[in-house]
This record gives C-alpha cells, sequence and structure tokens, in this order.
C-alpha cells in the first residue's frame, strides 16, 4: 500500500484528494480552502476601504457596499478564520496526541466537504442575482426586507457549511478523548490539543442556536412563517439572541485555537517550557464556559433594560481576568528563555501588544453605558479587527509558518516571511488604531459614504493607506508560498530544531498511518523530555511494530455534500411561485444526499491493513527518519 | 496624565458630532468613564508592555548563547495569584460606576411626574424611525416635525422610540449615547442638551442612525436645535398656530398648487401644518422645511439640491419610499419651471422668524 502514495498524475491526485480520509490531506484541503476565501475576503476589504478613502466618494453604490461588506464578514469568520484554524487543527492535533487519524476519518471528510459547498454556495450569489446585503450578523427586520435571494444564500449556506463545522467539532472532542496515545494524561496534553478541545466543545454547543436560527430565517422568507414578522406577532430580537448566543462562542471558537498555536511557539523558540501549563489550561476552560454568558453584550443598546444590561456588563468583566492570566504567563515563559526571533515568534511577539490592545477595549465596551457611545461606532470595529486580525490572524500567519514544514516537508522562506510580517504589522495598526478615534468622534460602522463636514476624512484615508500594507505583505506571503513548492528543499522531523511536542518527532510530512508504533508519553513535552534523555528516535514505544489498521478512501461524502449544495438551489428557487424545475433539483439534491448515506449504511468498508513487512520496508527507505 | 489625555481627545472631532467633547450629561458621564477606564487600562498596557520589552530584549538567543538551554520552569502559584487578584481589583473599581450607570441612565422614573396644572413637568418627544428619516411628535404640544428636532436646553428631555418598519438605533454622539429603535417595541431614555446649538459652527448637533437598515443607512441623518427655554416655548407656539404661513409669490404658489391635492398630490404624505400626530403621514412634515439645515437629512440647504432631490429621489438616498416624481406627474418629468416653484414653496415654509 505504502508505494501508492507515490508518483501519480494530476487527475489521479485531485481525485485522491477528494476521495481522502485522512486528516492531513484533509487539512491541506482546509488550509487551501480556507486560504482562497481569505484572499475574497480580503479582496472585499480592500473594495470598502477604497470606497471610505475619500469623503462622498462613489466607487461602490450603496447597495453593491452593504454586499461587500456582508460578504466581507461572514466570508473571513465562516469561510476563512474557522477553516484555516480547522486546516491547523487537522494536521497537528492528532500527531500530538499519538493518534493514527482522527477518530471518523470518513465524517472528517464530510465535515470538509460540507464546509466547502457551502462557501461556495454562499459565494455564488455574487452570480447568481446578488449576495447577502444584511450584514454578517443577518439582523431579522433588515433581512426580512432584503430583496432578491442574497439572504437565502446566506442562510441556506450557512446551514450547510454550519453542519460541516459542527461535524468536525464533534469528531476532535472524540479523538482526543479517546485516541491520545498511553501516557498522554489530559494535564500532558500540549496547549494546542487543549484549545482545540476546548474550541471543539464550544463548536458543539453555539452552532445548534445559529442552526435554529437559520431555520427560523429560512422558514420565515421561504414558506412564510413569522418567526421575526413583527405585524404577525413575531419578534426580531429573538434572532439577534440567537445569533449572539452563537455569535460571542463563535469569537471564542476562533480565538482560542490561535492561543494554543501561540503556546506553541513561545514555548518552542524560548526553549523554555510554558510557564504555568496548569493555569494556562483552565484559563482555556474558563474563557470557554464564560463564553457563553456574556452574549448580551453584543445587545446594550436594544433595550433590554438595565438589570441585564449591569449582569451581562460584569460576566463581560471576569472574561478580562483568564485572559489577563494567559499573558502573563506567556510573558513569564519568554522570560528567562532563550528567544530566536523566526516567522512564528515574530508573529507571537507581535501578537502580543496587539491582542493587549484589542483586549483593553473589550473591557472598555463592557462598561454599559460608555457602550452606548462606543457600540456600532468605528470603535466598535476598531475593537473586533484588534482581536481577530491581532489574535487571529495573527495566529493563522504564525501557524503557516510554523507548520508549513509539518505539513509540507519544506520550509517557507523567513526573510520573505519577515518582509510579508512587517507590512502586514504596520498595515494592521495604520488601519485599525485610528478607528477607535473615528468612532470616538461619531461615526458609525456600516456606512457606505460620509459626509466631509464632519472631520472623518483625514483618519479614513489613513485607514485606507493602512489596508494597502496589509495587502502587499499577503501577496508577498503568497509569493513566498509559491517559490518555496518550487524550490522544494525537504526537511527533517524537526526543522525547528527545538520541537517539543510529538508531532515534531516523526517525518516532514509524516507517513499517512502517521506512527508506525503507538508512542508512550511520559510527560507533558514528550519529545522534547526524550531529546534531553539523549533519545535518538525521539519517542519510546507503547507497543511493538505490528500491522495498522487504516480506512479506505471515499467518494461519498463528496456526493453528499453536492446533494445537499443541489438541493440548496432548488429550496432557494422553489419559492419564487413561477420555477416548476426547482421542485425538481430540490429532490434531486435530497435524493442523492439521502442515497449515498444509504448506500454507506448498507455497504460494509471494512478498510485495509499496512503489514508489518510494508513497515519495515518504509523504514528502511529512510522515509521514517528524516534526521 | 487625565490632563494632557483630555487636551489630546478634545481635538478629536467636530463638535456638532464628536462624543469626546460632550454638550449634555449624558454624553459627560459617558465621557467620564471613558476617561476612567482608559486610565486604569493604559495601566494594564504599560505593566504588560515593561515586562515584554525587557523580556524580549533580555533573552535573546544572540545574548544567551547558542546552546544554552534555559531552565525548565512550571509555574508560580505565588505570581498566579498575583495576576488574578489585581485584575480584579481594577475591575471592580470598573464594576462600581458602571453599575450606578447603567442604571442611573435608565431611569425614566421622572418622565410622567405631572405639575399641579396636571400637565407633564417634562418634555416628551416620541420618535419614529421610518426609511430613511426620522419624525418627532411632541404628544403633549399636540404637533409634530420630522428631520430636525428642536428641544429646550438644560432639562431632561424624554425620548419614546419605535420603528415603523425595521430597525434603526437612534444616536446623538455629543448629547448621549444611542438607543436602538425597535418595530416591536418602545424605547424610553432620556437625554439633557447642555449647550445651545446656535453656538455651533454648523448651528445644528448631528444625529445619526447606528444600525445597519439598508442601502441609505449611511444617509439617515437628523439635525437638533438646541434652544432656550423661552425660545423653545415660543417655536411651540408658532407650530401649534393652524394657520400656515402665508404663501407669497407667484412662484410659490405655483408652488403651494403643485404640492396640494389638485397638482402632485404631495400633500397626501408630507403634512405642511405642524399641528398633528405622529406616525400617521407616510412622509417627512414639512411645516419647518425652511428653516432646516439640510436637504434630506444631508444635503446643503438650498434649493438645487432641494430640485435634484425631488426630480430623482432614489439617486440621492437609494432605497428610499418616496415615489419618482414621474409616477405623480402622468408618467412625465417635471419641468424646471415646475421644479422652481415648488422648490420656492417649500423653502418658504417657516415657523422661525
Amino acid at each position: 500500500m505504502s508505494s501508492i502514495a507515490q508518483k501519480k498524475g494530476f487527475g489521479a491526485t485531485i481525485w485522491d484528494f477528494m476521495t481522502t480520509v485522512d486528516h492531513k490531506k484533509i487539512a491541506i484541503l482546509y488550509l487551501i480552502s480556507g486560504g482562497f476565501f481569505f484572499l475574497v475576503g480580503g479582496i472585499e476589504a480592500m473594495l470598502i476601504r477604497i470606497q471610505l478613502a475619500k469623503a462622498g466618494n462613489d466607487f461602490l453604490s450603496a447597495g453593491l457596499y452593504n454586499e461587500i461588506i456582508t460578504m466581507h464578514g461572514t466570508t473571513m469568520i465562516f469561510l476563512a478564520s474557522m477553516p484555516l484554524l480547522l486546516a491547523f487543527m487537522n494536521a497537528i492535533m492528532p500527531l500530538q496526541i499519538g493518534a493514527r487519524d482522527v477518530a471518523f476519518p470518513f465524517l472528517n471528510s464530510l465535515g470538509f466537504w460540507l464546509f466547502f459547498f457551502g462557501g461556495i454556495f454562499l459565494n455564488l450569489s455574487w452570480f447568481m442575482g446578488g449576495a447577502p446585503d444584511a450584514g454578517w450578523t443577518n439582523y431579522a427586520s433588515l433581512a426580512l426586507a432584503s430583496e432578491g435571494h442574497g439572504i437565502d444564500f446566506y442562510t441556506l449556506g450557512l446551514t450547510i457549511s454550519g453542519f460541516g463545522t459542527l461535524i468536525a467539532g464533534i469528531n476532535f472532542l472524540v479523538t482526543i478523548i479517546n485516541m491520545r496515545a498511553p501516557g498522554m494524561t489530559y494535564m500532558r496534553m500540549p496547549l494546542f490539543t487543549w484549545t482545540t478541545f476546548v474550541a471543539s466543545a464550544l463548536i458543539l454547543l453555539a452552532f445548534p442556536p445559529l442552526t435554529v436560527g437559520l431555520f427560523f430565517m429560512i422558514f420565515d422568507r421561504l414558506f412564510n412563517s413569522s418567526f421575526f414578522v413583527v405585524e404577525m406577532g413575531g419578534n426580531t430580537i429573538i434572532w439577534e439572541h440567537l445569533f449572539w448566543i452563537f455569535g460571542h462562542p463563535e469569537v471564542y471558537i476562533l480565538i482560542l485555537p490561535a492561543f494554543g498555536i501561540f503556546s506553541e511557539i513561545f514555548a518552542i523558540f524560548s526553549r523554555k517550557r510554558l510557564f504555568g501549563y496548569t493555569a494556562l489550561v483552565f484559563a482555556t476552560i474558563l474563557i470557554g464556559f464564560y463564553g457563553f454568558m456574556v452574549w448580551a453584550h453584543h445587545m446594550f443598546t436594544v433595550g433590554l433594560g438595565p438589570t441585564a444590561n449591569a449582569v451581562f456588563a460584569l460576566a463581560t468583566m471576569i472574561i478580562a481576568v483568564p485572559t489577563g492570566i494567559k499573558i502573563f504567563n506567556w510573558l513569564l515563559t519568554i522570560w528567562g528563555g532563550s528567544i530566536s526571533f523566526t516567522v512564528p515568534m515574530i508573529y507571537a511577539v507581535a501578537f502580543i501588544p496587539s491582542f493587549v490592545a484589542g483586549g483593553v477595549t473589550g473591557v472598555m465596551q463592557a462598561i454599559a453605558p460608555l457602550d452606548y457611545q462606543l457600540h456600532d461606532s468605528y470603535f466598535i470595529v476598531a475593537h473586533f479587527h484588534y482581536v481577530i486580525v491581532g489574535g487571529v490572524v495573527l495566529g493563522i500567519l504564525a501557524g503557516t509558518h510554523l507548520y508549513w514544514p509539518k505539513m509540507f516537508g519544506t520550509m517557507l522562506s523567513e526573510k520573505l516571511g519577515k518582509w510579508t510580517f512587517w507590512f502586514f504589522f504596520i498595515g494592521f495598526h495604520l488601519t485599525f488604531f485610528i478607528q477607535h478615534f473615528l468612532g470616538l468622534m461619531g461615526m458609525p460602522r456600516r456606512v457606505y459614504t460620509f459626509g466631509a463636514d464632519q472631520g472623518w476624512d483625514l483618519f479614513n484615508a489613513i485607514s485606507s493607506a493602512g489596508a494597502v500594507f496589509m495587502a502587499i505583505g499577503v501577496i508577498i506571503l503568497l509569493v513566498n508560498v509559491v517559490m518555496t513548492t518550487i524550490k522544494n528543499e525537504r526537511v527533517g522531523n524537526d526543522p525547528w530544531g527545538d520541537g517539543r511536542t510529538l508531532e515534531w518527532a516523526i517525518p516532514s510530512p509524516p507517513p499517512f498511518y502517521n506512527f508506525a508504533q503507538t508512542p508512550l508519553v511520559r510527560g507533558l513535552d514528550t519529545f522534547w523530555i526524550e531529546k534531553m534523555d539523549g533519545n535518538k528516535k525521539g519517542m519510546i514505544f507503547a507497543e511493538p511494530l505490528g500491522d495498522i489498521h487504516m480506512p479506505n478512501n471515499s467518494i461519498i461524502p463528496f456526493v453528499i455534500s453536492l446533494g445537499m449544495f443541489i438541493a440548496s438551489f432548488g429550496a432557494l428557487y422553489f419559492l419564487d411561485g413561477d420555477k416548476p424545475w426547482a421542485l425538481a433539483v430540490l429532490i434531486i439534491g435530497l435524493l442523492i444526499t439521502f442515497g449515498s448515506m444509504l448506500v454507506r449504511s448498507l455497504k460494509d468498508d471494512l478498510g485495509f491493513y499496512i503489514t508489518k513487512e510494508e513497515l519495515l520496508e518504509d523504514a528502511k527507505g529512510g522515509k521514517t527518519d528524516g534526521h | 496624565m487625565m490632563a494632557t489625555l483630555l487636551v489630546f481627545l478634545a481635538g478629536c472631532g467636530r463638535e456638532e458630532i464628536s462624543t469626546l467633547i460632550p454638550a449634555g450629561e449624558v454624553a459627560q458621564d459617558q465621557f467620564n468613564l471613558l476617561i476612567l477606564s482608559s486610565i486604569i487600562m493604559l495601566f494594564v498596557i504599560i505593566v504588560v508592555s515593561i515586562i515584554f520589552v525587557l523580556a524580549i530584549v533580555k533573552f535573546r538567543r544572540s545574548k544567551m548563547g547558542e546552546d544554552m538551554i534555559p531552565e525548565q520552569v512550571e509555574g508560580s502559584a505565588r505570581l498566579e495569584f498575583l495576576w488574578t487578584a489585581v485584575p480584579i481589583v481594577l475591575l471592580l473599581i470598573l464594576a462600581v460606576p458602571t453599575v450606578y450607570s447603567t442604571f442611573d441612565l435608565a431611569d425614566v422614573s421622572t418622565m410622567d411626574v405631572q405639575a399641579e396644572d396636571g400637565t407633564s413637568s417634562n418634555l416628551t418627544v416620541n420618535v419614529t424611525a421610518k426609511l430613511y428619516w426620522w419624525e418627532f411628535e411632541y404628544p403633549e404640544q399636540g404637533i409634530v416635525t420630522s428631520q430636525e428636532l428642536v428641544v429646550p436646553t438644560d432639562e431632561r428631555v424624554y425620548f419614546n422610540l419605535i420603528s415603523a418598519d425595521i430597525k434603526h438605533s437612534f444616536w446623538i454622539p455629543s448629547i448621549g449615547g444611542k438607543l436602538d429603535v425597535n418595530p416591536e417595541n418602545v424605547n424610553t431614555f432620556y437625554l439633557t442638551f447642555d449647550q445651545q446649538s446656535s453656538e455651533l459652527e454648523d448651528g445644528v448637533f448631528y444625529g445619526k442612525c447606528a444600525e445597519l437598515c439598508g442601502p441609505s443607512h449611511a444617509l439617515m441623518d437628523f439635525k437638533v436645535k438646541s434652544v432656550d427655554r423661552e425660545e423653545f416655548d415660543q417655536w411651540v407656539t408658532a407650530m401649534q398656530s393652524e394657520e400656515p404661513a402665508a404663501v407669497e409669490g407667484d412662484l410659490a404658489l405655483q408652488g403651494e398648487e403643485l404640492f396640494g391635492a389638485d397638482g402632485l398630490s404631495c400633500i397626501a404624505c408630507h403634512a405642511t401644518s405642524g399641528v398633528g400626530e405622529g406616525n400617521i403621514m407616510q412622509g417627512p412634515n414639512m411645516a419647518t422645511f425652511g428653516d432646516r439645515n439640510r436637504v434630506a437629512g444631508y444635503l446643503e440647504h438650498n434649493e438645487e439640491n432641494l430640485k435634484n432631490w425631488i426630480a430623482d429621489p432614489q439617486e440621492y438616498k437609494p432605497g428610499n419610499l418616496m415615489p419618482a416624481a414621474a409616477s405623480l406627474n402622468n408618467g412625465e418629468e417635471l419641468t424646471e419651471q415646475e421644479l422652481d416653484a415648488l422648490a420656492a414653496y417649500l423653502m418658504g415654509l417657516t415657523v422661525e422668524e
């Protein structure tokens, strides 16, 4: 079997990726599609900043601008940040716990393809009558009044991709609970695995409220129900609650894995064990827990009354405590270490002041009466870009450089990486710092234009100039990726030299079965312990070499997702009333989905075995010991 | 430090709209919270920055030596306690004024207090938000106006907010924070206007819609005239007079004709008398049109803009509900002369001296 992974034609490679159930290949799929949507969202961001570069600009029309801001937010949250983080979770987490794959490889593939088709469906709205235009929050009264099919693309697309994310979350939870190598107790798990674990729990609990809200919205728009129709006794505030009960944990679903990546980086490049590991773990859990109790701080101005506002204000402030614990433990991790300023470490170091800046403005907005001024102004725009770009995106960029060799077996250029960093980092602060003041000067968010007589011209121009820097940084990163891929200089197990966790103990990229023998874990930072003990193999083994049971590839996840994609078009056009073919499309799509689920249920797929002899042959080929 | 911060912040923005130049009690309270929280947060930033800078300067690998293996410290319970306890204390300092102010700003219990003669001692304004304009009804006074809110200074003004269509948000940054204008329930709060708007360069405070409400959300502005109580009472009296201002000049008379039921029937949606109730008419009340600061809420107040607006409302506020002029004129565009007449008539609608 092992020889199958050798030379292949282009078509065969595509087919391989369409059918793969290998967590490392699915990670690459997430990385490519998440990266693609990141570029799409980035282009939308540039259009926004061009439009706002000067007062009274007419580069974009009012309606188109609203479509662009909606798609920018939706794309960046659901289709870029989350899948990019899922890429690292998929690529690294099973390796960190010494597992052969995730618990449900088939579901892993299904999760990806559902996300992918949901994202494509959402973006096809651009070419099929207009994108959604009610903001990424999609508040109900505006969404129901929106003409055309934009909102339907939003609700159906997010429902499908939401299923995918939910499946991924459940899969990771089961994987971490059940598939840890012998000796890998919970309190020996690397921080990135911990944050994956907590983020997956948040996905499990946060996505259902969103799905409920989306279903209400779909029913209101397509089947004339009245959940949000005020004249019929509906209530639009319900949408806001459902959305933010999902929406706030969603922010932590994004930031926690980024925290995990930074935790790994601080330890690796300071050559030092994480300071206060236990505190970092409990802070992660606390942040996840509090994340569900603060959603109404997005709704201080809705008129919920002073009691609700005061309670949610205090609950929100509490989150600053575990977040502060994390910041100080990271600082103490690098304190006394030996800091190597590689590209991942530069991102991690830059993350601290950026995220602290985003964090303190978060506390300011927790002060409910002050938030009456800040809410829906450019201050909040600055705040959430500071936490999402300054936290999540810096984390993703750091993770990209850190894990690129593990995923692809070759290092991104450090020199170009530093150029990317400086352009992106300077551009980021230039773009968003000044927006705090625009907000305080009275500029509301989501305005497609502004009058010249309000004193906002200069700061908006500066902000737009900053966006150009960020774009240049991203372009350099793309150049870096292309050049690195062309050069293709292979690296060994531990390309950074100071790896501490299990993923650095095996080849880059790892063989498709990961660990030929399941490792035995003797403590936190297993690989580091073995290295310090002079163990040349990098790990000790919990089992003798033997046959490995592997799952077969399958096209069924792709087909199930394709069926839902087709059915969504049917649902979308069905209630135009004048398109009788739409019902047929809906039925065909659902038949494809349920038919392929039936095939999956009825057909036994027992997988295959890699024999001990094949493993030995692989090892002889020098592939399992690249160091 | 606080003084420099204040000076710096006060330099930001225009006094008609900046939250950093508060002109009302509510905005002042919120500004004070901003300063208090900024100082505490600056303290946090400074502490983090010092540790951060020292760490990355002191412990560079170039200084520590290539092969140096640092001590693998596990942590410190004492430090963990310290950086848990100190933030909690800082948050408590913030929590007290937060809770106090949250209840204080929501306290509308004095709204219905009545004077001995049975009239309310406080002014109440019913605000109705519509795509994309604002209506202000003064229920006690029996008058209604639109797009330009007129209020007395130095007393609490209570607002009842409701939307006639989709969700909006009512915000006068230099006077106080925003409150959402929901379609399903009335939200109530108060503001105090401590400065007469005539002292401002533009003569009005700027009000905004702060919740995305469709294509012309950015243009859903209103203006606020704050005047002393005496002047306010005069304005109310003028509004209450049943007789509309006399129309002067042939052109304006022709405009009145066009505006009326025998012409384009603009009057079916736009009342020209300030007497009335709120949330009845489809379009903004025109009684004070000549006194206003802007056309359509954001264009400079001159006849040219007014004519452009009437001729093609969708060009200036996409998605607004005003019918195209041609649809009211048997399919024909208005002539330049007709537009002139309408503009002359509307600019003459005034209740001020």
